[in-house]
């Protein structure tokens, strides 16, 4: 689904941020991202959805190798990969329904061709009465359960989530993982990046460890 | 201020005529948020920089379009009458010179009349110069032969000059060309210098809306990248920048036609009613009824179309050269 093989990134002239990175996310895997602040997480998930490009090695997605990829080809590969950021990226003119709605939208769909099916989405992420609510008026957790349904209705093959329990109470971190986990249980290949121990601890899966912008896989 | 319910945000006329006819908008859809807020654009400001530029580029077009039709009314008075001069030579009959010129231009085919002017015609002409009470048997004054023409075009102006000069001693022919060539020249300098303002305002109309799709763009960074992430290509991004510059094009080219237009429009009938005044006179001699007719109107009408078109492709164009160098 998408590989990597001996990737380094840096910026500019400065030194490697990520070295010799070389690892698969297999279908319908689940997989934590941890690592220190500053160890590259981020960095490695904006490697994983296509918005970096590597300065070495090879990464493919969906077996297509990312530095050669056409730029009009891009969006259609984008779409595949669902993303959570860390602070929600809500629009904040749009309504949560709207903001769910958006990948379906900017593919020229109607809106009658999707609306039951965000409000279905809304429904199971409990947001059901809050489709009308702009996001400033949602709370923290409401706010990452609408990014999250945003990630997930366009149906990606691979979701990648940054921190997505960072803003949210131990009760409701542990609701989300268990929506994460019947995602990947339907199907859909899982990457959380996260620093929160209590939170891997809950699930056994794979974890993806960065220290200095080196990778360490615990299987 | 917390539900979309409690904001109403219904658009205006224009707004709802061109919902219907823009992409990405569709019929019987329900009322979704633009995805990039109107808010975000600096619409107010650019929609009065694209007015005035219309305004101008409207004005130069009836400025431009009222010199060439007073040029052409000018040129068709001047073609439509030329002058044949007798000048006295010595030992000759300069009276039965004329006389026999007038009588030759009169037998061209497209001539509708040749007459000699009197003495008293002559003097007149000279009073300016000479004072009143000349004696014309005095002066060695040329004899003026003024010849009306039906139809310029079919007179043999070469074969009459060619006649004049075989059979009339004296005689020579002023057709006005270099009057009517000179006025050619300046129509067309009119014309050529006219087209090359609008140029200009077209450019700089299309480097304001540049700079405002560069602002649009800056300040909904967060918008494009979040659209990006969801797969959204190129071209519908560059859509929804292009839906609110058409609009804001339109509207600001519309609004400064009708001002050039509304400003033709005042001035004419003001010159209407200032007919027979001497200064009425004057403005009417220079260029006729000071009114830009249907065509000028119409061209004002596509001027503000063009405005608008010009505004939506320069900024979807931007769009794409910006997304272009972030990708």
């Amino acid at each position: 689904m998408i590989r990597f093989e001996n990737v380094g990134l840096r910026y500019g002239m400065g030194a490697e941020v990520l070295r010799d990175l070389s690892f698969q996310i297999a279908p319908k895997s689940f997989q934590f991202l941890t690592g220190p602040s500053g160890a590259g997480k981020s960095t490695l998930l904006r490697l994983l959805c296509m918005s970096l490009k590597p300065t070495r090695g090879l990464i493919t997605v969906f077996d297509r190798d990312v530095v050669t990829l056409p730029k009009a080809e891009l969006p259609a590969l984008r779409r595949r990969v669902g993303v959570v950021f860390q602070d929600f990226r809500l629009l904040d003119h749009l309504t949560t329904f709207e903001n769910v709605a958006l990948p379906l939208r900017v593919l020229g769909r109607e809106e009658a061709s999707y609306r039951a099916d965000v409000v279905e989405l809304l429904k199971w992420v409990g947001l059901g009465d809050r489709m009308q609510a702009l996001p400033p008026i949602l709370s923290g957790g409401e706010k990452q359960r609408a990014a999250i349904a945003r990630a997930l209705i366009g149906q990606p093959e691979i979701l990648l989530a940054d921190e997505p329990t960072g803003n949210v109470d131990p009760p409701l971190a542990k609701r989300l993982l268990r929506l994460f986990v019947e995602l990947n249980r339907l199907g859909t290949s899982v990457v959380i990046a996260t620093h929160d121990i209590g939170l891997m601890n809950q699930f056994d899966a794979r974890r993806l460890v960065l220290h200095e912008g080196r990778l360490s896989i615990y299987d | 201020m917390t539900d979309r319910a409690a904001m109403p945000a219904r658009p205006g006329p224009l707004g709802r005529i061109l919902g219907r006819v823009l992409p990405g908008r569709r019929r019987n859809a329900p009322a979704m948020a633009p995805i990039v807020p109107a808010q975000s654009i600096a619409g107010r400001s650019l929609m009065i920089v694209i007015a005035i530029m219309s305004f101008l580029a409207c004005l130069t077009l009836g400025a431009v379009t009222l010199v060439r039709d007073a040029s052409l009314a000018w040129q068709d008075d001047i073609v439509r009458e030329i002058t044949i001069q007798v000048r006295p030579v010595d030992g000759v009959d300069t009276v039965a010179e004329a006389k026999k010129a007038t009588e030759i231009a009169a037998s061209m085919p497209g001539v509708a009349s040749a007459r000699a002017l009197e003495d008293w015609e002559n003097a007149k002409l000279l009073e300016p110069w000479l004072g009143s009470g000349l004696d014309m048997a005095d002066l060695p004054i040329p004899h003026l032969i003024v010849v009306e023409l039906a139809d310029p075009d079919a007179v043999d102006l070469i074969g009459l000059t060619a006649r004049l000069n075989g059979e009339v001693k004296g005689a020579s022919l002023d057709d006005h060309r270099s009057w009517t060539d000179r006025l050619k020249t300046m129509a067309n300098a009119t014309v050529i210098i006219g087209v090359s303002i609008l140029g200009l305002v077209f450019v700089a109309t299309v480097l304001s809306v540049i700079f405002a799709t560069r602002g649009a763009m800056a300040s909904n960074r967060d918008i494009v990248s979040v659209l990006h992430y969801v797969g959204a290509e190129a071209s519908f991004i560059a859509r929804e920048f292009q839906r609110h510059f058409l609009f804001l094009g339109l509207k600001g080219g519309l609004l400064g036609a009708s001002g050039a237009a509304a400003l033709f429009a005042i001035l004419s009938f003001f010159l209407s009613r200032s007919i027979a005044t001497p200064e009425g006179d004057q403005v009417s001699a220079l260029f006729g009824r000071f009114a830009i007719g249907p065509t000028g109107y119409l061209g004002a009408l596509a001027i503000a179309l063009l405005i608008g078109i010009m505004t939506a492709i320069t900024s979807r164009l931007t769009v794409y050269r910006h997304l272009a160098s972030i990708e």
